[in-house]
């Protein structure tokens, strides 16, 4: 049912992103997306406005007509004082939203199966994720990449390519994604408005979201959950190109000397902001497993269970160097709240990205963590 | 002096503590002690120390609460205004590679400040201090039931407000955003006292509002006239009694999910942290399961005003008054099973968020019915366009796309594109400005001549109306545009310059607002300065229905003389169609509540309670903790609470009435 | 109160007015009110039983409920509140026949009863404290300690509240000031006894046998 009606649904939803581009000459990638996840979402939204504009609309011509019909200047319409009651018409003011509600809510229900971010895509299809198609051996398997949302920054590893980046995520057009996500610290969200929606990455457990991106260029994406001081720069580009131009980019990746391991890994996991993508010529297999259980540092032992929903999320003893509850230090581990703001160090930057002096802007910590000598790579 | 005696002493409060290096702050701080001092010097210098105090502060009367309430909401709307002014402008400012004047610890401190004081200090506020106002007058009630609660209530919010205005000068606010979302908002991530402020204020006000929900279900319950079952209630008084029992039923939430936030500060618990088994998603969960329902307890008392003014403007009654009444009790109920849809991107399976996404589709139904309704007491009336018409009209045109949008967020897989965007900013926006507050305003404008005695200004009213729906309309739609563009909320810089214009828009309509909200001051400046040509001796200056309008603008201190019986939904309609004679002798003295300090003391204690756990100074926490339970306790020992007004004084109050209704009659 | 629901006779105009002045006793709605209030803190309660139901598996490595609990002392303790809640009713039926003396022996008698509950309540965290087994160790204590930990100090203001109360009776009597008093405490009282039995059986017995 879904497909007949995105298909109807595509063309009143360029009617209307055309409308909005019209408007301001401006592009509204939710309404115009280049994945096909996301098309379709784009087109469950403009469906469930319509329905909802069935209702809405005359809502509020009646809403402006009777309120000009019915003035106190106008003697010639009827007054009745007193009628307050009508069965008939509370039936209609009932059942009008509750038809529409029911409409709506089966659309909701299929849709949300449908696009279920934890459903794997169908590969290389175009029309439906997810048609339960005959999975096609020779289509391709969707890639999969792990992301570790950092503060701030993004890391992409490539399990099976064998490399990571930073703040840049390269994938090949057309074929389905499938990220692995965590978070190093805190919550944020992946979010790629051309691909596909957004997922939580958590510290201490794993999330999937699957998309695609079928066309080709350089999408935006960015953490939609604020996340801390330098949550502002937490951005970077995707870049859609086709797969000889990816296994090109692979390669290129490849000769980076720098390799990600725990102890790197460490000292990128240290607060940064504004960070340059960086590239990684080699990936230590174990260390997103080590990342999600949180016991990346030596001697830190791992989680026991790790996915998401199960009965043990972050079951590991707390460890030395971890806050400690304020009522149980002594007098002198109190601390102090000086105001953060105070000025330290030289003056903010003029607001080149990754500047170093923009840091001073934002972060609070003195040392700086990210990685110095960031060869930039191109897709 | 050793460093361990001073930290003793003074917890981690040092200098480097006040902002003196921050030239916004000290510039704010010195207007602010600078008109402090004016006000106070005023204060002294006019001898109103005594009278605020004895007629005001302690005061017991719920009009008095009530206005008092409404008076903490709109200063706090102006601190909260400017946070958003701020925001609005930073955002306008910081493209093209600028930074923008402000940095991101003092720019997350605005955005999560603004939250907390719009919602817990400004529409809190109002919304409580409206049915206080209200509730009783409507009911035929001299008092609440528990008017010294009612007191101690208010006194908690303004402490809770007091604690967030004091970490404008003392630390900082909370950079967390308004809900304080684990596990940033723990010790590992906010170590400073951001957080502690957030905590103690609302736990704080929180006492103060679930207090307040307790006291006004028992009045409405226990203390109606006799004949108004509950079936011939004002619908305002309805919406009052359901917003209620939304309070009590979902604040103990807010409260036990703050508590062990603080646990973890404190003692180092493990129940939202990364470590130790604990869990950041139960904080996201429990915190929405309050959450939700208070975006109704905001949102079903400004249904109540707009089926008040709806019906009096209208000259009718109310269209559906059954169906209006259930459609509350479904909402009621149904707030509390959508609390998911705050959060569909967690990853929950697609048969969890889909029953959340059609549960809160559902609950667009009695919205829907309610809009409907409205719209037919309109229909066959004679609509008379006085201000709070004006703002229920504009409601009605600006909450439908509010709940428009509110029900597209509502499916899941448009969600994954819109949660946390500008697109969700504007939606909330639009059912809080274009529902909450344009009720509240509403309700102002309708019932300032019963609480003053005079109308308000129609002139500036109406440039203030325009200004805040047409600035509202500026200021949100660049939004829903940005938010279809992909950009999220809270960002502090942007690189991209297509975005630009739609946050210098957006600022325009932000300075519009401001003009709406300078015009709202100047109404009431203007009011009361032409009093006496604006003055109502009737009582009942709008030809309303309902109780409240059957004695005087501003009502004695115990209402009713007599306790008026009920006869019909509309009482007051009822009364005057009949005829009903107001009896002009054989009064009686009325037993009455006396006023305490003791809310007041109460509330300091509390304050520094607060005040000395966020500094860590665990002994004057100690100390005022102990003094709290001794003034608590040595209250109770106080039996001697109420008094009679003398019947002469009944009489002479009821015989200024008298006079004042025949020469309106003249 | 709006029980009299006046019907006007036959051809006569009703009233609009109540003239006689119906008595208004003080504190009418108080039982409904603290009813309300115990019903917001019930919801406290249930928040803490949610949070001990998800955390109850989070052991972190550390103890759980089969190694920690020491089932005959929380047996004795359950005892001791259970008598308290007795004679606390033994109190309320000495207050319906107005012997002041007897009303301040149970209340005695309860405090005692409820010292007792909180001494037990005190050993057994300090024991587990002791043995490391602090609310700091794991979310599963975490959330035993802050459950079981707010009904204890539930009891503790019981306490205090029961105090204050023994010394209003002795000083101005069966009033009924007093009386509503009493019978609010003695909502509350029960109030914490039905969450202890709740607790009982949701942390302990359930704890110990999973």
């Amino acid at each position: 049912m879904i497909f007949r009606v995105s298909h109807r649904a595509r063309i009143r939803g360029a009617l209307l992103a055309g409308a909005l581009t019209a408007l301001g000459g401006c592009n509204t990638v939710v309404m115009n997306p280049a994945g096909d996840v996301a098309r379709q979402q784009s087109s469950l939204i403009v469906w469930s406005t319509v329905l909802m504009l069935l209702i809405i609309v005359p809502v509020m011509i009646l809403t402006v007509l009777f309120a000009w019909r019915y003035r106190e200047g106008n003697k010639d319409a009827p007054y009745e004082p007193d009628w307050d009651h009508s069965t008939q018409l509370e039936l209609v003011i009932w059942s009008a939203p509750l038809l529409i509600i029911i409409a709506l809510g089966a659309l909701t229900w299929v849709s949300t199966h449908l696009l279920d971010p934890y459903r794997p895509l169908a590969p290389g299809s175009k029309a439906a994720p997810g048609k339960t198609t005959a999975p096609a051996a020779a289509a391709p398997a969707p890639l999969v990449v792990e992301v570790v949302s950092l503060d701030w920054k993004w890391l992409f590893i490539y399990p099976e390519q064998g490399v990571a980046t930073v703040n840049e995520l390269v994938v090949p057009v057309d074929r389905p994604v499938r990220f692995q996500m965590t978070s190093s610290s805190v919550m944020n969200t992946l979010w790629i408005p051309a691909m596909a929606g957004m997922i939580y990455t958590m510290p201490g457990m794993e999330t999937v979201l699957h998309g695609v991106l079928n066309e080709r260029g350089k999408f935006q994406g960015q953490s939609a959950n604020y996340s801390g001081a330098g949550f502002s720069g937490m951005h970077f580009w995707t870049h859609s190109v086709s797969p000889s131009r990816f296994d090109q980019w692979v390669a290129g990746v490849k000769r980076q000397p720098r390799r990600l391991d725990a102890g790197t890994y460490l000292q990128l996991e240290r607060p940064s902001e504004n960070v340059r993508p960086i590239g990684f010529g080699a990936v230590d297999p174990a260390l997103f497993r080590r990342i999600v259980a949180m016991c990346v540092k030596p001697g830190t032992p791992c989680m026991q269970g790790m996915s998401h929903g199960g009965p043990a999320v972050n079951d590991r003893a707390p460890r030395a160097g971890e806050a400690e509850g304020a009522l149980t230090r002594e007098p002198g581990e109190k601390g102090e709240s000086p105001h953060l703001s105070a000025p330290h160090g030289p003056a903010h930057g003029q607001g080149d990205p990754g500047d170093a002096s923009n840091r001073n802007m934002t972060h609070l910590d003195h040392s700086p963590a990210r990685p110095r000598a960031d060869a930039r790579q191109r897709a | 002096m050793s460093d361990d005696l001073i930290k003793t002493i003074f917890g981690r409060l040092t200098l480097d503590s006040f902002p003196i290096h921050e030239p916004i702050l000290v510039g704010t701080f010195a207007v602010v002690a600078l008109g402090g001092i004016a006000l106070l010097g005023a204060l002294t210098y006019f001898k109103l120390w005594r009278y605020l105090w004895t007629e005001w502060f302690t005061s017991v009367d719920h009009k008095k609460i009530g206005i008092m309430y409404i008076v903490l909401a709109l200063v706090m709307l102006l601190r909260g205004f400017a946070d958003a002014i701020m925001m609005r402008l930073q955002q306008a400012l910081a493209f093209n590679g600028s930074e923008g004047y402000l940095n991101a610890h003092h720019y997350d401190q605005v955005f999560t400040a603004h939250g907390v004081i719009m919602i817990f200090f400004v529409a809190m506020p109002f919304v409580t201090g409206l049915m206080n106002y209200v509730v009783p007058l409507q009911i035929g009630a001299r008092d609440v039931s528990f008017p010294f609660l009612n007191n101690f209530s208010f006194w908690m919010t303004v402490a809770g407000a007091v604690t967030v205005m004091a970490s404008l000068f003392v630390g900082e606010f909370a950079r967390t955003g308004w809900l304080a979302m684990a596990p940033l908002s723990g010790l590992d991530y906010s170590p400073d006292v951001g957080v502690d402020y957030y905590i103690w204020a609302l736990q704080i006000a929180g006492v103060g509002t679930l207090l307040s929900g307790v006291n006004l279900i028992a009045t409405i319950v226990k203390m109606r006239a006799p004949g108004m079952g509950l079936m011939k209630m004002p619908i305002f008084t309805w919406s009052a009694l359901v917003t209620n029992v939304l309070i009590v039923a979902a604040f103990p939430v807010l409260t036990a999910v703050l508590a062990m936030l603080s646990l973890d500060r404190y003692v180092g618990t493990n129940f939202f942290t990364n470590t130790g088994g604990g869990n950041p998603m139960m904080y996201v969960n429990m915190i929405w399961i309050w959450g939700h329902p208070e975006v109704y307890i905001l949102i079903l008392p400004a249904f109540g005003v707009f089926s008040e003014v709806v019906s009096t403007f209208s000259g009718k009654r109310l269209f559906g008054y059954t169906s209006m009444v259930y459609a509350l009790i479904v909402i009621c109920i149904l707030s509390y099973l959508v609390w998911l849809h705050h959060f569909f991107t967690m990853g929950s399976g697609a048969s969890v968020n889909s029953f959340f996404g059609i549960t809160t589709m559902i609950i667009s139904i009695p919205t829907g019915a309610k809009i409907f309704n409205w719209l037919f007491t309109m229909y066959r009336g004679r609509i008379r366009f006085e201000l709070p018409m004006m703002w229920s009209i504009a409601f009605m045109l600006t909450f439908v796309i509010g709940g428009m949008t509110g029900v597209m967020l509502a499916v899941p897989p448009a969600d994954f594109q819109f949660h946390n965007s500008l697109f969700l900013v504007a939606h909330f926006h639009n059912v809080i400005i274009g529902g909450v507050l344009f009720g509240m305003f509403a309700g102002v404008n309708y019932w300032w001549p019963k609480a003053f005695g005079f109308k308000l200004d129609k002139f500036w009213g109406t440039i203030s109306f325009w200004c805040w729906v047409v600035g509202f309309w500026v200021a949100f739609t660049p939004l829903y545009i940005l938010g279809l563009m992909g950009v999220t909320r809270r960002l502090r810089v942007f690189d991209d310059p297509s975005l630009h214009i739609w946050f210098i828009i957006a600022g325009i309509g932000a300075a519009i607002i401001a003009a709406g909200i300078g015009a709202m001051l100047m109404q009431f400046y203007v009011s009361i300065r032409d009093r006496e040509k604006l003055r109502d001796v009737t009582g009942d200056p709008w030809n309303a229905r309902t109780l409240e309008w059957a004695t005087s603008s501003p009502p004695p201190a115990y209402n009713f003389a007599f306790t008026p019986v009920i006869h019909d939904l509309d009482a007051w309609h009822d009364m005057k169609a009949k005829k009903a004679a107001r009896p002009t002798e054989g009064f009686r003295a009325i037993h009455m509540p006396k006023n305490t300090g003791a809310g007041v003391i109460l509330a300091g204690l509390a304050l520094v309670f607060g005040l000395a756990m966020i500094w860590y100074i665990w002994w004057l926490a100690a100390v005022a903790f102990v003094a709290l339970l001794a003034v608590a306790i040595g209250h109770t020992f106080n039996y001697d609470r109420d008094f009679h007004i003398p019947v002469e004084d009944v009489i002479a109050s009821e015989d200024i009435r008298t006079r004042q209704l025949q020469t309106a009659e003249v | 109160m709006a029980t009299t629901t006046p019907t006007a006779a036959a051809g006569e105009p009703p009233a609009y007015y109540e003239l006689d002045e119906h008595p208004h006793p003080p504190g009418g709605s108080t039982m409904l009110g603290f009813w309300l209030y115990l019903m917001s803190d019930c919801l406290i309660f249930a928040m803490l039983f949610a949070a001990y139901g998800v955390y109850g598996g989070s052991l972190a490595g550390g103890p759980g409920p089969r190694e920690l609990f020491d089932l005959p002392l929380v047996a004795i303790n359950t005892t001791m509140l259970l008598l308290s809640s007795i004679t606390y009713g033994f109190a309320m039926i000495a207050t319906d026949e107005k012997r002041q003396s007897a009303v301040l022996g149970w209340l005695g008698v309860t405090a005692l009863f409820g010292l007792a509950f909180l001494a037990i309540e005190l050993y057994e965290f300090s024991h587990l404290i002791h043995e490391g087994a602090g609310p700091q160790r794991s979310a599963f204590l975490s959330a035993f300690f802050t459950l079981v930990g707010t009904h204890g100090l539930h009891v503790t203001f019981g306490l205090i509240w029961l105090a204050v109360l023994v010394v209003q009776v002795m000083r101005r009597g069966l009033i009924a000031d007093n009386v509503r008093r009493l019978q609010c405490l003695s909502m509350f009282w029960h109030f914490l006894d039905v969450v202890w039995i709740g607790v009982f059986t949701f942390v302990y017995l359930l704890g110990v046998l999973r």
